[in-house]
């Protein structure tokens, strides 16, 4: 019996030994491989009497099982320390910069064109399209602006080289062409707006050769100038993310509407930034107004029977009032160091469930 | 339009401050520009006496003054050559700020000598450019008292904006008409007294127009008035016109000018003298020439409506008068106009000419017919007062006054219906004849007389806007439109796309540009553009005056910009319109980008590479993919246009139509614009991707395969000039069904494959959805791949 005690310490010592796992696989097999001394015993068992095997047996396996249960232990816990010394030698610098991505961005007049599509969409408005190179006729005429009408000088208007009928193309002045196309190709109910492109021959501090508006347009049997107030008002609210945005409607004039009024937003302006709704400054936004019956018998549609408002917004406006941007000429310099600060992230798309969260 | 308070309160009986006068006239309409207190920005200035001047001693062009200011006597250095003894000066003292300079003042020491204050010129003041000395004031000035009172500048100046239908308010009378309406105090307009001519003037009138321009001035009136002395005006007058920014002339010319901003009524006073017999409203004869009292020399043209004698034009009418009858200090006898002239033929002419003047403004915009008469005796009365009573004649009358009786119809309820403002109708009526209308009842409706003055009424719509506009459009309710329910979707699927591009291509790093819609013709012609169709007739600059051919030249541009100020790594894009001709199809929507500098940062893992056309073509690719382009049916070409590197650059096509180009830009180009290259850049044309043809929003059963994939590779030798393209297509080709993927992963030039010729590595992943794929099954197809690719391009499959 001492000698299976003997054996069982000198196998024990061998596993608890093993500096690595080869050197443990060496005492595994050695004690329990095809010709290792466990398993020698274990053979031996064979050739006893049952007397002599029922006394050995129990105590054989008790060593098979010790040596085994010794084996798994030592090799877990020299796994676990390759693996230590392994991770230890894999160790790097996490405070290490990124590997570069460039930042995209939205430019704010699409992102404010996108904002305000979201939320005329809401109140029924689709959205109309027209060409920037537009003729005269649904430029000014159209419109109620004949051809030796002092509004025509009002408008500053680019126009293209005559054509060989001596005719003159022109670049959109407003969006109200989109009106015009508009009513020529749909009947009533209408309800529209048209964000664009827009030109006048004027450049200085407030002033660029390109800007953009946004037209609206409703005509049908009843709408008045209570609900053009209404609309332009939610708008504002809605656009501006605030319960009350101070407004001012005042009586104006455009050949094409009457009556008329042009929409002012309360604002101050601290040195170069616009802070809305505060002090006593005035930055007008919009015009608007009933649509005037001759334009609607120009695209014949009959003032008798149909009314209805439209209005036309500066996008830059928009923008540079709501977002604090103080100077519009920089809208179209490409400057990257202007995009990357007043740039929309690509997947800030303006949603109506997330206004007025900041 | 400027006038100043008290001029108002010659038409406009009110004690309203005014602050909030000026509140009112923006609600009615007339937009206040500003109210400009003179007094206040003058109030340090005061009358001083110069007691003595003397020569600097150590600069020749300065004196040493002691000027007393009233309260004491100071030293001051003063440069200007009419300080002297004895005159009597503005001063103003130490702490006061200077206007016309912009500084302000402190006690200070010129070359040895102390100056407290200074003594000003009229530019320092902002009252004229005036600066070649100090203000000499008259020697009964009171020294002591401010200078602001003394020259009549406590009278503040209201600016208004006049929209062009106004032309009523063009006159100050017209403005206290609004006011008046608007409760802001009781209009004044006594009848104007004819005076009765004691003789029959010697100049009469003759309107010779041919019939075709016969509107070109419908009446002449005309009146002598002899003996009269043509001085200064008096100081009342001179300081409204300073006002007002006009400068004061002589009595004569101030009156007219004076009656233009009182009353919208232009008027010009010629030198009986110089008038040769009869005045004639003729058309100017091609080559006749008149020097203008801008003293320009204008030629005239049979366009123009002049205003002559029997030898010679003496005006241009309703836009200007001539230098040659026009009156001096020793006119004696003068020929007063009042005539109404055609607003478009006034407006023509005036551009034609290029003369914008008060009487230009005015008759364009439309002067009220009925002033023609009352017009001509408001300045009769005023020169008989103000240059001496000398005798007048019987009014000269040529044409005869158009006669204003238009009539609307008003039905008071539009004002609820159109205005949204439920109003009552006597209020309705009791607004509209406050303006001056004139309604007459018939049942529910009224006939409603226009006022002279105010042409641009002639509709119901108008009326409502009066209405509204007096009763204040703060008053009317504002309303909802009724909403849809639930929310329609609004966006066309183009704008949908348009959409989704500026999105995506911000999340690929690329910064979205707003860019001009014209660029210099050189670079749209560098951009295959520059048609005469398309160039701008007047535009701002040469540097913007063509319509964009492409969008790239800008956003290169751009990037060339962004570059000289140390970012070369970046991309733009931008999307918008095109321009290949003048029509509404010739609007090309396009999705543009540039890349310029490396792929990234300079970075520790190693050196980024420089942009090229594979970095604009995934763009491309994620766009067309994006916007539901048909990519396996797409080819790739090389045609690129001229602006692109000819071996590196690429044309997306489905059939005969471009969808894309991308791929660096041509090095001549970039050079030809100043911009360092490479510049890798793209063109989508989203109106030519078609719109997929969507059934259902259902997206059908996923059919995904659970038996084993298998990869196969090959290697394949070809001539250098074969697409990869032909390879991949060849290779998928085989079999649509088991072959679910084909790649290139490898592509070599040089050692062991031969000149002019590459190795191709091309792997195929093979996987049927019902089975797992015998080794006959992928042997088969690997064998119809190796001869599909074989046949297609020539290759020989490497060992």
């Amino acid at each position: 019996m001492s000698d299976l005690k003997a054996l069982e310490q000198e196998l024990l010592g061998a596993i608890t030994s093993a500096a690595d796992l080869t050197a443990l696989e060496a005492a595994r097999v050695a004690a329990l491989g095809k010709k290792g001394r466990v398993s020698e015993l274990m053979k031996a068992l064979g050739g006893m009497s049952p007397d002599e095997r029922k006394a050995a047996g129990p105590l054989y396996n008790g060593l098979r099982d010790s040596v085994t249960d010794a084996i798994n232990s030592r090799k877990t816990l020299l796994e676990d320390a390759a693996i230590n010394a392994k991770l230890a030698a894999e160790r790097i610098d996490v405070t290490l910069p990124v590997r570069p991505e460039f930042e995209g961005s939205i430019h704010p007049v699409s992102q404010v064109m996108d904002e305000v599509i979201e939320i005329f969409a809401d109140m029924g408005f689709a959205v109309a399209e027209g060409p920037d190179i537009e003729d005269d006729f649904n430029n000014f005429t159209a419109l109620n602006i004949p051809e030796s009408h002092p509004a025509r000088q009002m408008h500053d208007t680019f126009y293209l080289r005559p054509g060989p009928d001596g005719k003159s193309k022109l670049l959109r002045t407003h969006t109200s062409p989109v009106q015009i196309r508009t009513m020529l190709s749909q009947k009533p109910p209408i309800r529209i707006i048209a964000p664009g492109r827009t030109y006048r021959c004027d450049s200085d501090a407030t002033h660029t050769p390109m800007f953009h508006q946004v037209e609206g347009l409703v005509i049908d049997k009843a709408t008045h100038m209570g609900h053009l107030k209404g609309t332009l008002e939610a708008f504002a609210r809605a656009f501006f993310e605030v319960e009350k945005v101070k407004m001012r409607f005042r009586p104006s004039y455009f050949p094409f509407t009457e009556p008329s009024a042009e929409v002012d937003i309360g604002c101050t302006f601290k040195g170069d930034e616009i802070v809305l709704g505060e002090g006593n400054d005035w930055l007008e936004i919009l015009g608007c107004g009933m649509v005037h019956p001759r334009v609607l018998a120009n695209v014949g549609i009959d003032p008798n029977e149909y009314q209805g408002f439209a209005f036309g917004c500066g996008i830059d406006r928009l923008a540079m009032l709501k977002y604090g941007i103080p100077d519009l000429r920089q809208f179209f310099e490409s400057d990257l160091r202007w995009l990357r600060h007043y740039g929309f992230a690509a997947l800030d798309v303006p949603a109506l469930a997330a206004r007025g969260v900041k | 339009m400027k006038f100043t308070l008290t001029w108002l309160q010659d038409h406009l009986d009110t004690d309203w401050a005014v602050e909030a006068l000026a509140d009112k006239l923006t609600s009615v309409g007339l937009e206040l520009e500003g109210i400009e207190d003179r007094a206040a920005a003058l109030k340090p200035f005061v009358i001083a006496e110069v007691l003595d001047a003397k020569q600097h001693p150590n600069a020749d062009r300065l004196r040493v003054c002691q000027v007393n200011t009233g309260t004491e006597t100071l030293q001051v250095v003063c440069g200007a050559p009419n300080a002297r003894t004895g005159i009597k000066a503005v001063f103003a003292p130490s702490g006061s700020y200077i206007p016309g300079s912009g500084i302000t003042l402190k006690p200070t020491d010129i070359r040895g000598e102390a100056s407290n204050g200074m003594l000003c010129s009229e530019r320092e003041l902002e009252l004229s450019d005036e600066h070649n000395g100090i203000i000499e004031l008259p020697s009964d000035a009171p020294v002591g008292t401010a200078y602001a009172e003394y020259a009549g500048l406590g009278d503040p100046v209201i600016d208004v904006a006049v929209t062009p239908n106004r032309p009523d308010c063009l006159g100050i009378i017209g403005i206290a008409r609004d006011l008046a309406a608007v409760g802001a105090g009781r209009f004044i307009s006594p009848k104007i007294e004819p005076i009765p001519g004691t003789f029959k003037s010697e100049i009469g009138v003759r309107i010779e127009l041919p019939n075709d321009a016969a509107d070109a001035c419908p009446v002449f009136v005309g009146r002598t008035i002899r003996g009269v002395k043509n001085g200064p005006s008096p100081k009342w007058l001179q300081d409204r016109l300073k006002a007002i920014g006009l400068r004061p002339i002589s009595a004569l010319v101030d009156i007219t000018n004076f009656l233009t901003h009182d009353r919208a009524r232009p008027l010009h006073v010629y030198d009986a003298a110089k008038v040769s017999g009869d005045i004639i409203v003729r058309l100017g004869r091609d080559g006749e020439t008149l020097e203008a009292l801008d003293g320009k020399t204008y030629t005239i043209n049979s366009n123009v409506c002049v205003i002559a004698d029997q030898d010679r034009a003496l005006g241009f009418g309703g836009v200007m008068g001539g230098t040659y009858s026009g009156c001096s200090v020793d006119t004696v006898d003068v020929f007063v106009e009042s005539a109404l002239f055609d607003p478009i033929r006034t407006a023509n002419a005036g551009r034609t000419l290029g003369i914008l003047s008060d009487a230009r403004f005015r008759f364009e915009r439309g002067v009220d017919p009925e002033g023609t008469i009352s017009g001509i005796e408001l300045a009769t009365k005023l020169i008989l007062e103000l240059c001496g009573g000398g005798e007048v004649s019987d009014l000269v009358i040529a044409g005869a006054v158009p006669v204003s009786d238009k009539s609307v119809t008003f039905r008071p309820s539009r004002v609820a219906t159109l205005g949204g403002l439920d109003l009552p109708a006597h209020q309705s009526v009791r607004i509209l004849e406050s303006l001056g209308f004139k309604a007459e009842q018939f049942g529910d409706e009224y006939a409603v007389t226009v006022p002279s003055w105010r042409p641009d009424v002639d509709g119901e719509a108008d009326l409502v806007e009066e209405v509204l506009r007096i009763a204040g459009l703060d008053t009317v309710p504002s309303l909802q439109l009724d909403r849809p329910t639930p929310p329609q979707g609004v966006l066309t699927s183009r704008q949908k796309r348009t959409r989704l591009t500026k999105r995506l291509l911000a999340t690929r790093g690329l910064r979205e540009a707003v860019t001009w819609s014209f660029l210099p013709e050189k670079q749209a012609q560098l951009f295959g553009g520059g048609a005469e169709a398309l160039k701008l007739a007047n535009p701002i600059s040469t540097e913007l005056d063509t319509m964009r051919p492409s969008l790239l030249p800008n956003l290169i541009a751009a990037l060339g910009r962004n570059a000289d100020r140390g970012f070369h790594d970046l991309g733009l894009y931008e999307v918008g319109g095109s321009y290949s001709d003048d029509t509404p199809e010739g609007q090309i929507l396009t999705a543009a980008g540039v890349r310029g500098g490396a792929q990234g940062e300079r970075h520790w893992t190693g050196k980024p590479q420089a942009v090229d056309a594979f970095v604009v073509k995934a763009d491309v690719m994620a766009v067309l993919a994006a916007t539901g382009a048909p990519l396996d049916n797409l080819i790739t070409t090389t045609d690129t246009p001229a602006w692109y590197h000819p071996g590196r650059s690429g044309v997306l096509k489905l059939g005969p139509k471009v969808l894309a180009r991308f791929g660096e830009i041509h090095p001549s180009v970039l050079k030809t614009m100043g911009v360092d290259g490479p510049i890798a850049a793209f063109e989508v044309f989203l109106d030519a991707i078609p719109t997929a043809k969507v059934k259902s929003r259902s997206r059908g059963p996923l059919k995904a395969s659970d038996y084993q994939a298998v990869d196969r590779d090959f290697a394949f030798v070809v001539e250098q000039a074969v697409a990869a393209e032909d390879i991949l297509r060849s290779a998928r080709g085989v079999d649509k069904v088991l072959i679910t993927g084909a790649r290139i992963f490898d592509v070599y030039e040089g050692t062991g494959v031969g000149d002019g010729k590459k190795s191709v590595a091309l792997g195929i992943t093979l996987q049927a959805l019902d089975r797992t794929l015998t080794d006959q099954e992928i042997d088969a197809v690997a064998t119809k791949v190796i001869d599909a690719v074989t046949k297609k391009t020539g290759a020989i499959l490497r060992a």
